[in-house]
């Protein structure tokens, strides 16, 4: 049996990203994580875990980037 | 396969890449973690959202603020400290179809800037102000803001604000809650998720006044800034709720949105060939070729009294009916506190050749209209010039020349038997005329109806050059 | 049009207006108030803007915003306030935004007095505001050139994308001359590179901001060729009887006028003078000071301050001829047979000095 698709998605840009981490904080199902690794500026960006995102926009909001985070939602599965 | 749709991404107002920035034209240059950065993003989603992207004009003062047109993809006028509703008072005051949106700091809006903000409001410009307020000077290093809580400390209030030298934290919002004129007025932080998507819908109300053209609103956003505060982002979203928002209490403070009537579109432009009338620059006397003066002259006069005597209204008949007899003429008064503290007077010349000086240092003729105008300026009159003095008796001892010619009058008593001491004046230029043969009196005539526009006085300025005729009129 | 007397300030708005002027922002100080009194009379019937601004800078702040706009914009005031639109000014001329600002001076330092003075020739002519830039200053000596030369502003501002400034002092604010009005002239479309809030003007920028060495000195540099094309092409001055003079007289503004009727009157007496009156202080007419001077003993030079205007005519002579200044302040004017009298102090004298010691 496949799993149920996730409601939502995100896309990050790794480069645009400061890694401030107010998404990661703001995110009520806590899908979103600072990776390890550091971005071409040597900060920590941020990244999606994957799974689990509700689409909610938050993320996008809290974010002081214009263009760090695009949100998807599901149309269809 | 799931398909998927995107509901949030970058507004389209935005640039995609900020080609005006010098370097990483791909990022903002707000610190991590900037409320600048989410006030910029919401003011874009609200542009977006209302379309209005093409007619908005962004006028972005100095302090962290400076870069918006870096980013947004409207029309940008940089400006400087302080002075953006000032600018945007220009702006829209002339563009009556644009969106004007000025976006301060709180040094910028609050201190330096403070009287044309009060005043922008007050006026009830069209434009919507966006208050940035992280309670610091953050572009110039961390100093003391008008808005910096107590006992914070800056690189200028190293012991922290104290209230009896800095004086407590200014509230723009609730100040300018005391004017009538503003349509929109709220406070909002960027504290957490929830306040800031309250801040969201307060961007797109306060947009949308300017949309309807119902006036000026005012949005103060509370707004962390991690670097200078030296918090890291998240315990900086704290800080504005649990620090911040108790000097500065987040909510609406007004929202007349409902009874706000849209601002009365200007009046359409008068043509191009009105504008001589409205100028008032034709006249409606029929056009006659310029007068060719009858003789030679070189009057230089000099007429002085007290204020209300018509000492300046003398010199302009008599200017504007030399101009009529095809003379060049200058009319020069005294102004300022002279024509408060009470003695007025004035410099006329009427002359054949172009008028060299307006200023009459030694006039051929001086009008006297009373005696401590006599006693200034009887000795500069020049040698075998005229005196045409308003007295009761003859001028005192001190007040005589041989070489000069003396016409004496009581010229207000003759003015006040025709009907108004208000005509000594005219009366004096009746002798004036009678004694030096100067204009044709058909020109005075011409030059009195365009002063004087009531019937009545006109009759009593007639009898009076006649009264002031025989009174001059040689013996 | 036929001439009419007119007030020189009410002449200032009259030919901004006709010379298609609709924004007026301005606060009001004497001698300067009949300028803001007329432009709200006549700019809101022209379907222009008038505006009594919150201070001087609000009002040259104003005048950056309605500039930014493309439209003609002016404003009026006297030293106290010209020295608050400084700041202004300086952005202004940063940004290359033309606009017409009239100086009807008076007399200072600090709240002075209201009399005629010419004390603001330096805080104009010479930058006022911080940083490398220039003011056009153009100086009125009559109703009619407050009116020809107001008008003449608006072009070199736009021409020149810069302000200019109508430096009157009060008297020639106050007199009134006949004055022959231009006929009207249509609002030109704003220029392309004004902000309108319109889709074809989105992308424009304004701003006196730039942030790499190398971008602000090109953008220095290139406000210096405009001025230095402003030289070439625009100096004026009116030289009168110079021709065989001995003494020249220098002095613009209403000092212009008393130093004509002195010419007059000194060659009545049998003194080659003649008059070299600036009509453009900035750029300031250096060539015909220098072609004059090449022809002259001595040049005085009288103003109503202690001595801005004849640092200039020092410059251009560059020591070639004597020089002399004589100078009158706080509202005194000198007469012609003032002037004369200095003159002949001073000339006389050294003449008799010269018999006796050479
Ligand atoms: C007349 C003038 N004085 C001082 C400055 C320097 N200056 C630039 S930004 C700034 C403070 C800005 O603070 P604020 O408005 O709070 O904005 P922030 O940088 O905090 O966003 C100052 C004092 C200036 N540019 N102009
Ligand atoms: S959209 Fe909502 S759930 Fe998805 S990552 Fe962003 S905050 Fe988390
Ligand atoms: S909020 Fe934006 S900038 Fe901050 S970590 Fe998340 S994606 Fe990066
Ligand atoms: S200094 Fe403060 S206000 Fe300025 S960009 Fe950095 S965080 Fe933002």
């Amino acid at each position: 049996m496949t799993a149920k698709p996730d409601r939502g998605r995100v896309e990050l840009d790794s480069q645009e990203c400061k890694g401030c981490g107010l998404c990661v904080e703001a995110c009520p199902p806590k899908v979103l994580h600072l990776s390890s690794h550091l971005n071409h500026y040597g900060y920590h960006p941020a990244a999606y875990d994957g799974a689990g995102c509700t689409s909610c926009g938050i993320c996008f909001f809290v974010c002081p980037e214009p263009g760090a985070i695009v949100v998807l939602r599901l149309v269809a599965a | 396969m799931a398909s998927y749709t995107v509901t949030h991404e970058k507004a389209e107002c935005l640039y995609e890449i900020y080609e005006r920035k010098p370097e990483l034209k791909h990022q903002t240059h707000y610190c991590p973690g900037c409320g600048h950065g989410i006030a910029l993003k919401l003011l874009a989603r609200a542009i977006d959202e209302a379309g209005i992207r093409d007619r908005t004009i962004m006028v972005s003062p100095v302090g962290c603020s400076v870069f918006l047109y870096y980013y947004f993809d409207v029309g940008n006028v940089q400006v400087s400290h302080g002075r953006a509703p000032a600018v945007g008072t220009g702006l829209s005051r002339s563009l009556p179809e644009s969106i004007v949106i000025s976006y301060q700091g709180d040094g910028d809006l609050a201190a330096i800037g403070t009287a044309e903000i009060l005043h922008a409001a007050n006026r009830g410009e069209s434009m919507m102000v966006v208050f940035v307020n992280n309670g610091i000077y953050g572009m110039t290093g961390g100093q003391m803001a008008p808005t910096t809580p107590l006992g914070k400390k800056s690189t200028t209030t190293p012991f922290g604000r104290n209230e009896w030298t800095d004086g407590p934290p200014v509230r723009m919002s609730e100040i300018l809650n005391a004017l009538d004129a503003p349509v929109f007025i709220e406070r909002v932080g960027l504290g957490d998720n929830k306040q800031i998507m309250q801040a969201g819908k307060a961007f797109r109300r306060a947009l949308d006044i300017q949309v309807k053209r119902q006036g000026f609103s005012f949005l103060e956003v509370l707004s962390p800034c991690p670097t200078i505060w030296k918090l890291d982002p998240v315990d900086a979203q704290r800080f504005i709720r649990e620090d911040m928002a108790k000097t500065f209490p987040i909510g609406n403070l007004r929202d007349r949105t409902k009874d706000a009537l849209s601002r009365p579109a200007p009046k359409p432009a008068p043509p191009i060939a009105e504008l001589p009338r409205i100028l008032e620059l034709t006249d409606d006397t029929p056009e006659e070729p310029v007068a060719t003066p009858s003789k030679p002259l070189d009057l230089r006069l000099r007429i002085a009294g007290f204020g209300g005597q018509g000492v300046l209204m003398l010199g302009e008949v008599l200017a504007e009916a030399g101009l009529e007899a095809g003379y060049n003429v200058s009319w020069l008064p005294s102004y300022g506190p002279e024509m408060r503290s009470g003695t007025s007077n004035c410099h006329v010349r009427i002359c054949s050749d172009p008028v060299d000086s307006p200023l009459v240092s030694n006039p051929s003729v001086l009008i006297a209209m009373n005696e401590p105008s006599l006693r200034k300026f009887l000795p500069s009159v020049e040698p075998g010039g005229m005196v045409i003095y308003n007295g009761e008796t003859e001028p005192p001892e001190d007040c005589r020349r041989p070489d000069v010619r003396f016409i004496t009058a009581h010229f207000t008593a003759l003015a006040d038997s025709l009907g108004s001491s208000k005509a000594t004046n005219i009366v004096m230029l009746g002798a004036l005329l009678e004694a030096e043969d100067l204009i044709e009196e058909k020109y005075v005539a011409s030059a009195l109806r365009g002063k004087v526009k009531s019937q009545r006085w006109l009759n009593i300025d007639f009898a009076a050059i006649e009264r002031g005729r025989e009174i001059a009129c040689p013996v | 049009m036929k001439a009419q007397l007119t007030k020189g300030n009410e002449a200032i708005v009259k030919a901004a207006v006709l010379a298609g002027a609709r924004a007026y922002y301005g606060y009001p100080i004497t001698p300067a108030s009949e300028i803001a009194e007329a432009a709200a009379l006549y700019f809101p019937q022209a379907g222009g803007v008038f505006l009594q601004a919150e201070s001087e800078v609000g009002a040259v702040n104003m005048l950056y915003g309605a500039a930014s706009a493309g439209v003609r914009c002016m404003s009026a005031s006297s030293g106290p306030g010209i020295s608050l639109m400084q700041e202004g000014l300086s952005y202004l001329a940063g940004a290359e935004l033309p606009c017409v600002v009239a100086d009807i001076m008076r007399g200072g330092p600090g709240l002075g007095n209201i009399n005629p003075e010419q004390g603001d020739y330096n805080q104009l002519v010479k930058g006022g505001g911080h940083g490398n830039y220039k003011t056009l200053v153009l100086a009125p000596s009559s109703a009619q050139e407050m009116a020809d030369l107001t008008a003449w502003a608006f072009d070199l501002a736009d021409e020149f994308r810069n302000p200019v400034a109508v430096l009157a002092d009060g008297y020639v604010g106050q007199m009134m001359e006949p004055v022959r009005f231009a006929d009207p002239i249509p609002v030109a479309p704003p220029p392309d590179w004004a902000v309108t809030g319109t889709a074809e003007s989105r992308k424009n920028l304004i701003t006196s901001l730039f942030l790499l060495a190398d971008e602000a000195e090109r953008h220095v540099r290139h406000l210096e060729s405009k001025y230095k094309e402003a030289e070439r092409k625009y100096t004026r001055a009116e030289c009168w009887r110079t021709d065989d003079a001995e003494i020249v007289l220098v002095g613009y503004g209403i000092v212009g006028r008393i130093l004509k009727a002195a010419v007059e009157l000194g060659r009545s007496r049998g003194m080659a003078l003649g008059l070299l009156r600036p009509i453009t202080l900035y750029p300031f007419p250096t060539v015909q000071v220098r072609e004059v001077g090449k022809r002259v003993k001595a040049v005085v030079v009288v103003e109503l301050s202690t001595g801005q205007l004849v640092d200039d005519v020092r410059l251009a002579l560059n020591g070639s001829v004597p020089i002399e200044l004589y100078s009158r302040v706080g509202g005194n004017v000198p007469s012609a047979e003032e002037v004369l009298g200095f003159i002949q102090r001073t000339f006389m004298q050294s003449r008799e000095e010269a018999l006796i010691h050479g």
